[in-house]
């Protein structure tokens, strides 16, 4: 576990948004503790970036509550990181983008210079460490992403479909580095349309539908059983659109 | 030789010989314009960056007068300025007008609105494709704010570009507060009006030339600056 005080366990109570008169996230109560990866799965539009923004703090909920138990007062945004679907990228090189987001933690120099040479060896970009970041392939993009995250050292680390643009063997890096991160105490919890990755990386998954949580189990379980009709059927490979 | 091109050969021997009064002409030129430009992006670039990331009452409005004032007539900003320095003006005791100063102020604010206008949607879509991403970080709108401008330095810097060529050319606004006084306000694009009166072109031929040069100079810098930025940006 990274940083002084663990700010989890993360608890979303009855927590509404809507916007334009609809309910996107439509009353999902739910609670993440410690040590687990959590993947959250379901159709297009069922509102699973949506749900990780929340969490992160980027979007404030219509109506519920979304308390970091742990924090007791503090920011918890500082514990945080999110890595999301489209990697973005400030117009400098690989370096400076991850040394930046450390000069925002007030980090000095010479700390952001060794976290940055440790999360660049470890994530494989060393190599490409002055290179600018906007010219990197997609899949060196998201692993500067992670590493920038990673430099962070987050108690916490959302990811919204991180993998959804690149070939498998990109997937796979991206994969192994957030096994490790987890290894090493990160939370993760992710979004994901790929059901194999879900599969290979969840320790529990959520199955949202519509802005509402319709299962929330142990992947083991979820994937042997699941125990709602709709999460079955999206386990099929069916078509949930009219439901 | 026609008396056209007798007087094109006139024109590039003033230029090739260095002509002390085409030097003049055109140091001044370059002073009042560059220092216009100057003052307007010190003062357009933070409004336009403002507009762009906050929100407060009257914003929606100052982007509306912004963009109109973009297509300001020269001559009306001139006469504006005229009329704030004239000697019954507000601002007429400090005897400023028909001065270089005078021409800065009046191309100062015929660019201020195409500085902060153009810097306004730079930043803005800048703040577009990072917003997300740099709150994520923990830095707001505040924190932002350097972070936009570095990252979009090579579009603001067209955006002066723009604005110089606009001060550079334009002879509306300088001819009314300046006068076209010989050796004290005369500029390229007031002595060409006034050389072409004359019936004399040698000299607006030549100053004509060097016109066109930095015109030609401030576009092959946007596309430098265009190179650059995709270069070392990936923009």
């Amino acid at each position: 576990m990274h940083g002084p005080q663990p700010i989890l366990p993360l608890e979303l109570r009855e927590v509404v948004l809507a916007l334009g008169g609809r309910r996107l996230i439509d009353g999902i109560s739910c609670r993440f503790a410690a040590g687990l990866k959590t993947v959250i799965i379901g159709p297009n539009g069922a509102g699973k970036s949506l749900f990780l923004r929340l969490c992160h703090g980027l979007i404030r909920p219509t109506a519920g509550e979304i308390v970091w138990h742990g924090a007791a007062g503090r920011d918890p945004a500082s514990a945080q990181a999110m890595v999301f679907q489209r990697p973005v990228m400030l117009r400098r090189s690989a370096v400076a983008n991850i040394e930046y987001a450390l000069s925002l933690q007030g980090l000095g120099r010479r700390l952001r210079r060794e976290r940055v040479a440790e999360v660049l060896a470890r994530t494989g970009l060393s190599e490409i460490a002055d290179r600018p970041a906007r010219v990197l392939s997609g899949g060196e993009q998201q692993k500067l992403a992670l590493a920038r995250a990673w430099a962070l050292r987050p108690q916490v680390l959302f990811l919204d479909e991180p993998t959804s643009s690149l070939d498998p063997g990109a997937s796979h890096a991206i994969e192994e580095i957030v096994r490790t991160l987890h290894a090493e105490g990160t939370r993760i919890i992710m979004t994901t349309h790929d059901l194999g990755q879900a599969r290979r990386l969840a320790d529990e998954v959520v199955f949202l539908h519509h802005g509402r949580i319709v299962e929330h189990a142990p992947a083991p379980a979820f994937f042997d059983g699941p125990a709602s009709p709709l999460a079955a059927a999206f386990l099929r490979g069916e078509l949930l659109w009219r439901e | 030789m026609s008396p056209l091109v007798e007087a094109l050969w006139q024109a590039a021997a003033l230029i090739l010989h260095a002509d002390s009064d085409l030097a003049e002409i055109v140091g001044l030129s370059l002073a009042v314009s560059l220092g216009a430009t100057a003052l307007a992006a010190l003062v357009g670039m933070p409004i336009g960056a403002m507009a762009a990331l906050f929100r407060f009452p009257g914003r929606r409005a100052l982007v509306v007068l912004l963009d109109a004032l973009m297509g300001l007539p020269p001559v009306v900003a001139g006469l504006f300025v005229y009329l704030i320095l004239s000697r019954s003006g507000p601002l007429g005791f400090l005897g400023l007008l028909y001065s270089p100063l005078a021409m800065v102020i009046a191309q100062f604010i015929l660019i201020l609105p195409i500085v902060a206008a153009l810097s306004r949607q730079v930043v803005e879509d800048h703040w577009r494709e990072y917003e997300e991403q740099l709150r994520s970080l923990g830095a707001g709108p505040g924190r932002a704010l350097p972070t936009l401008l570095w990252d979009g330095r090579f579009s603001l810097f067209t955006v002066v570009l723009a604005g110089f060529g606009r001060a550079i050319a334009e002879v509306g606004a300088v001819m009314i507060v300046g006068g076209n006084i010989a050796h004290v306000t005369r500029t390229m694009t007031t002595t060409i009006a006034l050389e072409v009166n004359k019936g004399q072109l040698a000299l607006a031929m030549a100053l004509g030339i060097i016109l066109i040069a930095l015109a030609v100079s401030v576009n092959g810098s946007v596309h430098a600056a265009k190179h650059v930025a995709q270069r070392w940006g990936g923009q």
